[in-house]
């Protein structure tokens, strides 16, 4: 393989894995912009997401329905995923969120956090230390591109990515709800004098997030072909790195963001020790805050805020 | 109003209810209806224990029951006594413990001891001086690992490497304390997360210098040194600390020292600008704090106690990997913190205390801890932020924002 072929492989797997922290970063961008604090939980929300994946999938494959319904069993997987994710989003928000939205900040960091290791301990307990391992499902077929080959799973996964992205970004700019979520993001206060419902606006985003968050844990379970309890807690990181590079409370910030993480990783694994690619990727978070805290997309208010 | 009261209690639990599904186990192929009884009797369980509290709450509330909480009566009853009793009786319970127990439970208080001393650092941060740093354990591993080298490099003792283990943690929380200086809370906590792992990481990588995974073993104890006039005249002896009741020892005495200095610290002109700062920066900016280096010290003192702390354990095991420093170690000192009251040092020891030794006398519930950690952590923050042994200045300041708020 020549070396303009291994790029463009890279440049493959960049996209691919950049679009998946893109899918988990924009549940950090949403929640942040309408409460102003950071999910801890999404991390967790994204594995529930990736079990009930690999449960749902694995009893489909036994009823045989993988080689007959292949696109009806893909819309059961990440739909159950999904709408399970969401109700869990909503009762996470409920539990923890809700009755500390008029307290400090550090109680609902602590309270949040919490909820964060219970509920990673508790996918531990219920689902086992090891690694669940997911169907696999795509086969090895692949095509080629100019050398570099793509294999079905990361097509379809590359377009279920961008699909989602449009419905999120068609659904913020064009519906009612959508409205209410920018309104409510913008200025709270006058948005519940305006008659937006602001206990439904912040349910409906702690639905959507956490749901993407779970297609993006189903997809890395499809793709590596394993699941984990405690895998959430190194994509949460990367994915928030995502959103801060690219501008939280943005929505087209926290894909580029993912897009941009995605490729440094990758392209340092490529290049330069792998072991260190996550050292590298946990830099580029802590150098972006320093230098640059509102991010590439980010409302200059941020900096205020800051 | 009941009816709503009702309702609401309901929605709650319910909501409850669903945060629980991923404990009961969904697991395929197989799915049993005993699981949905489980999730049933959970469910139920919460509904009841919902009651039991708003009950309470709301008693207290209507002022038919003006009854202060226990840990307060508790605290009154203590307080009769003159204190130099209750800390001499403390003391002495102490000091008296590794007599009458086994190796076993002695192993279990040194654990204490050190959660003890790591609890009263990560109270500086992110009691006193508010800032959530979720990477504290990396400061015990900068102890531990730098006293590791150290002495098997060099030879160094124990003695001798611990002030340098604490420059070296203070210079490791600097660094990391620089760059988030001007960050707010929720960054702030995602970014010592992220240091936490980078330190963990490198740790990890770095073969040549920390031997990787396999960690580092053979550091000698520490060691105390008396005067020997044997027969080749004036010497100095060692004693290596091996048993455990003399690492016990060690070990209470660095917590005393620990204890004593947080204490002078929070009293001090220091503590009273870190709470400023937790209270309001720019205020505290402009009363003539000067909140870039109160805070990077706020940093450099929490990594002091913990770097201490780290040398400690490598020198007690004689053994040190990267694994003994993940990020869940972060989160159960940071709900020693939450759980004993934020800025509170008695309530931090009796937390320490009560979460390490608790699932070791439990030994069957082992795996539960972190669970109830975590519920404890939320649990705390929603119906008593300020701790079960609040600091009392704490306390006047939380409740004095509930009376501020009375619809809440």
């Amino acid at each position: 393989m020549d070396l303009s072929a291994f790029l463009l492989q890279q440049f493959v797997n960049a996209i691919f894995l950049g679009s998946i922290y893109a899918l988990i970063a924009l549940g950090y961008t949403m929640v942040y912009g309408i409460i102003e604090l950071i999910n801890f939980a999404h991390g967790e929300l994204f594995t529930a997401g990736a079990f009930i994946g690999v449960i749902v999938l694995t009893a489909l494959q036994q009823m045989g329905w993988v080689e007959t319904h292949f696109v009806l069993t893909m819309i059961i997987v990440f739909g159950l995923a999904m709408a399970y994710v969401a109700v869990l989003g909503v009762a996470l928000e409920h539990v923890a969120y809700k009755p500390l939205r008029k307290s400090s900040r550090l109680a609902a960091l602590l309270s949040a956090l919490g909820m964060s290791i219970f509920l990673s301990n508790g996918m531990m307990l219920s689902q086992g230390v090891s690694d669940r391992a997911y169907p696999q499902v795509f086969g090895l077929n692949s095509i080629e591109i100019m050398g570099a080959r793509i294999t079905n799973g990361q097509i379809f996964i590359i377009l279920l990515a961008v699909a989602l992205m449009i419905g999120l970004q068609l659904f913020v700019h064009r519906t009612r709800l959508g409205k209410a979520m920018r309104a409510t993001a913008q200025n709270k206060t006058m948005a519940r004098i305006l008659g937006i419902n602001i206990d439904l606006t912040i349910r409906i985003t702690f639905m959507i997030g956490p749901a993407l968050g779970a297609a993006a844990g189903v997809m890395v379970g499809l793709f590596y072909g394993a699941v984990r309890f405690d895998m959430g807690f190194i994509f949460m990181i990367k994915a928030f790195a995502a959103a801060i590079l690219g501008g939280i409370g943005s929505i087209p910030g926290a894909m580029l963001g993912g897009l941009i993480i995605g490729g440094i990783e990758v392209f340092w694994a490529a290049f330069l020790p792998s072991a260190w690619k996550d050292v590298t990727t946990f830099t580029v978070l802590i150098l972006v805050l320093y230098l640059k805290p509102s991010g590439l997309l980010g409302e200059g208010t941020t900096e205020v805020r800051v | 109003m009941v009816r709503q009261e009702l309702k609401k209690i309901v929605v709650y639990t319910f909501f409850l209810a669903i945060l629980f599904i991923p404990m009961l186990g969904f697991k395929t192929p197989s799915f049993q209806p005993g699981r949905v009884f489980k999730t049933l009797g959970v469910f139920v369980a919460i509904l009841i224990f919902n009651f039991i509290v708003k009950l309470i709450r709301s008693r207290r509330k209507a002022g038919e029951v003006q009854k202060t909480p226990l840990t307060e009566r508790a605290g009154a009853w203590i307080n009769q006594f003159p204190k130099i009793y209750t800390l001499g009786g403390l003391v002495v319970l102490a000091v008296v413990f590794p007599l009458v127990a086994d190796n076993y439970m002695i192993d279990v208080g040194i654990t204490c001891l050190i959660y003890v001393c790591l609890g009263l650092g990560l109270n500086i941060v992110v009691g006193l001086c508010g800032l959530l740093d979720l990477g504290y354990i990396a400061f015990y591993a900068v102890g531990a690992y730098s006293y590791s080298l150290l002495n098997l490099t060099f030879g160094v003792s124990f003695w001798a490497a611990l002030p340098i283990g604490i420059v070296l943690g203070m210079i490791v929380g600097c660094i990391i304390g620089y760059p988030t200086l001007k960050m707010r809370g929720d960054y702030l906590a995602i970014v010592t997360m992220g240091f936490g792992e980078i330190v963990r990481l490198v740790l990890n990588n770095w073969d040549s210098l920390t031997a990787g995974p396999n960690g580092l073993f053979g550091m000698q104890r520490p060691g105390l040194y008396y005067p020997s006039f044997e027969e080749s005249g004036f010497t100095w002896a060692t004693y290596y600390l091996k048993s455990l009741p003399a690492l016990y020892y060690f070990i209470f005495f660095i917590a005393i020292v620990v204890i004593i200095a947080v204490r002078r610290l929070d009293n001090s002109r220091i503590g009273r600008a870190w709470i400023a700062i937790r209270e309001d920066e720019v205020a505290a900016e402009l009363s003539g704090v000067p909140t870039t280096w109160i805070k990077l010290l706020a940093y450099a003192l929490g990594a002091a106690f913990a770097s201490v702390a780290g040398a400690f354990f490598a020198a007690k095991l004689s053994y040190t990997n990267p694994n003994f420093f993940l990020f869940m170690e972060s989160c159960i000192v940071l709900s020693i913190v939450v759980l004993g009251g934020i800025g509170s040092i008695p309530g931090i020891i009796m937390a320490a205390i009560a979460l390490i030794a608790a699932p070791e006398i439990f030994r069957q519930l082992e795996a539960y801890r972190m669970l109830a950690f975590g519920a404890i952590m939320t649990t705390m923050m929603i119906l008593k932020p300020e701790g079960l042994i609040p600091a009392s200045r704490r306390r006047h300041e939380l409740h004095e924002a509930d009376e501020k708020k009375p619809t809440e």
